[in-house]
């Protein structure tokens, strides 16, 4: 049976302020992974208590499976959760943690004996049975939460920031593993995270949200390459994107001193904002490739690469690029340098809204329609 | 760093030993200090009349020196495992309804967004800053009205009512710092209220019922004022109230050891609750709930 999430026209709303949901539509699908990514207050979690039933909406609907469990408890929705503080019950032991869910649910004992046998035996859980929480490691812990959600079955997995709490090193196992094991479920799940790198890891499907809108549901990929707006451009990628709000003369962008063409998707703007990503600005090959010369303010060790800061002076203020750069260039302070920013990586956002303007190299449609109503600085 | 280790090496070297004098010095000092009182109703509860009339002080008694006569005594004159069971039914009744009423009271004050909390609070607390000595000439006239003098009900409702206000206080407070979480979770697993906080909270509850219900007992055990007043009935009275009462074999003795095995007797099941309970209360329960 293809089990599917859908959220149509969600609303939270605490007081006339604090509207921590703001109408968001989506939907996910049997197999699908989807991560709601955002800066912290961003409605992330709202979201995610609304669906799992522990807050109520103020306007708009769940559905599971196409059934409307807007006004059903949580525990009536078929919803499994992981909480960020992994929330076993410290006076149970670990089997009973795991099989509390189902005897409430008058899962016959046989069955409860089998899906736990399945599901220890999948996560290696075997020797901490008769444990207590108190008794296990921070990732263990984290093993029987996920243990406790995948031996209910649901219809819906929710994963609130479950990485948080482990160490770097644990933290990145355990990604991978998750993402083995929820990619064998065949059931949609919704990760809360503020981590860029596990959406971008885990997803196949990623919900950009700020100030409880949403800003761009898309492909991991998709997400990097054509960002919706400036805001998403600005959150996803690390080192961040570099933003110029450059004067436009006759269709063309003054960056310096150099003229670089505007996409066609632009109506003779007065000014514009270009962003380029770091490790997409190189040092120019040749005299003749067009560049841009600046001075070398600033160089980061990233180990394999330096994050190298450029002012560069035109008209007007000097402005402040970022490049990632070979270590086998020897940068110094106060070298000169020319930067080439190649057409295909430059992403054009309007000055004003901070929408993306679309440019020959994109897709056909960058913004999903249910994306369109909502903006940056709206 | 390195050049620092050598000077002060000896320096702390000096103070371990300083501290591994003073610290068990100060230690038993202290001890001494709290326990003198009841270490010397001990001992005079020991005593023969004699050793314990005799000047100087008799403080470490001979063989025949030594008596339960005192304890006889105090049981032959007065039943006073009638007034041990008197206290130990008043102190618990109203032990088990402070909780009773107490814990669910701060669980709401705790977890519900309710109007007027800080009203709530602001008056539960203005309740303990009330002198109980100031009430309980108005509380005679209520217990006449009600015609509960020289009843149990007289004092299991002033006890539980004065000692409510605490319970509620360090019940909310521990309620607040318990994860919310967990509840959360107990809820998409399916559990209703009345189950979550049965087989979820209950349990996770019981170290801080056991603090709690540990000084509800205590105060209530030791309360004399009310006890004296509302009841005059010799079967009914505790034993702070008998103990006081213990007279002599003539109106001019002092019956100091029947008096010191009484208050030897009134304090040992306060002591044993403790030892039984403070377990429970150093054990954290919480521990594996959630991470930390």
């Amino acid at each position: 049976m293809d089990k599917k999430l859908e959220l149509v026209d969600l609303r939270k709303q605490f007081n006339a302020k604090v509207v921590p949901v703001k109408n968001v539509s989506l939907s996910v699908g049997s197999g699908e992974f989807l991560t709601l990514l955002g800066p912290s207050g961003c409605g992330k979690s709202t979201i995610l208590r609304l669906i799992a039933g522990l807050e109520q909406p103020t306007s708009g609907q769940v559905l599971i499976n196409g059934k409307d469990v807007s006004r059903l408890s949580p525990g009536d929705r078929n919803i499994a959760m992981v909480f960020q503080s992994y929330a076993l019950y410290p006076h149970m032991t670990v089997r009973e943690n795991i099989a509390s869910g189902l005897k409430l649910r008058k899962t016959p004992s046989g069955e409860i004996q089998t899906r736990i046998q399945d599901v220890t035996d999948f996560l290696g859980l075997h020797d901490l049975m008769d444990r207590k929480p108190g008794q296990l490691s921070g990732g263990q812990r984290q093993r029987v939460a996920v243990a406790r959600t995948l031996v209910r079955r649901p219809d819906v997995f929710l994963l609130d920031e479950p990485l948080s709490n482990l160490d770097a090193l644990l933290r990145e196992h355990v990604r991978a593993e998750l993402k083995q094991l929820f990619g064998t479920q065949n059931t949609p799940v919704v990760y809360v995270t503020h981590d860029q790198t596990e959406a971008m890891t885990l997803s196949t499907r990623v919900a950009v949200l700020n100030n409880g809108y949403l800003q761009q549901l898309d492909a991991p990929e998709r997400i990097y390459m054509e960002p919706a707006n400036r805001f998403v451009a600005g959150f996803i990628g690390s080192p961040q994107m570099n933003f110029l709000q450059v004067p436009c003369e006759s269709r063309r962008a003054i960056v310096g001193n150099h003229p670089i063409p505007l996409p066609r998707g632009a109506n003779m703007p007065t000014e514009i904002t270009l962003g380029i990503r770091p490790e997409h600005v190189h040092l120019a090959q040749s005299d003749h490739e067009p560049a841009l010369d600046g001075q070398v303010f600033l160089i980061e060790n990233l180990g394999m690469h330096n994050l190298v800061s450029v002012r560069i002076q035109g008209q007007g203020e000097p402005i402040t690029v970022r490049a990632i750069v070979g270590i086998e260039h020897r940068l110094a302070i106060d070298s000169t340098v020319r930067l080439a920013f190649p057409p295909e990586s430059i992403h054009w956002f309007d000055v004003s809204t901070g929408d993306r303007i679309q440019t020959a190299s994109d897709s056909t449609s960058v913004v999903s329609p249910s994306v369109t109503p909502t903006s940056v600085t709206s | 760093m390195t050049t620092t280790v050598p000077e002060s090496q000896p320096r702390s070297a000096h103070q371990h030993g300083v501290r591994r004098i003073v610290l068990p010095v100060a230690v038993v000092l202290t001890v001494l200090f709290c326990l003198a009182p009841i270490l010397w109703q001990l001992l005079t509860s020991f005593k023969t009349d004699a050793a314990i009339a005799e000047i100087p002080n008799v403080y470490f008694p001979r063989p025949d020196q030594l008596t339960l006569d005192q304890y006889q005594k105090l049981f032959e004159r007065r039943p006073f495992f009638n007034y041990i069971f008197n206290s130990f039914l008043v102190s618990l009744a109203s032990t088990v309804l402070a909780l009773g009423i107490g814990a669910p009271a701060a669980y709401a004050l705790a977890r519900l967004k309710l109007q007027g909390e800080r009203i709530m609070l602001a008056a539960v607390l203005i309740v303990t800053l009330f002198p109980p000595i100031l009430l309980f000439l108005g509380l005679l006239d209520i217990v006449r009205y009600f015609n509960l003098g020289n009843n149990y009900l007289s004092l299991i409702i002033p006890y539980t009512a004065i000692n409510l206000p605490l319970t509620i206080l360090v019940m909310r407070s521990f309620f607040q710092q318990l994860p919310k979480d967990l509840e959360d979770a107990a809820r998409v697993d399916g559990y209703s209220t009345p189950r979550m906080l049965l087989d979820i909270v209950l349990p996770m509850t019981i170290p801080a019922l056991a603090t709690t219900g540990i000084l509800t007992f205590i105060s209530a055990w030791n309360e004399f004022i009310f006890a004296l007043t509302f009841i005059t009935r010799e079967d009914l009275k505790t034993v702070p109230v008998a103990g006081a009462q213990l007279g002599g074999a003539s109106p001019f003795e002092i019956p100091f050891g029947p008096i010191a095995a009484a208050t030897v007797l009134g304090t040992i099941p306060l002591v044993l609750l403790v030892l039984f309970f403070q377990r429970r209360i150093v054990q954290g329960l919480t521990s594996g709930a959630v991470k930390g």
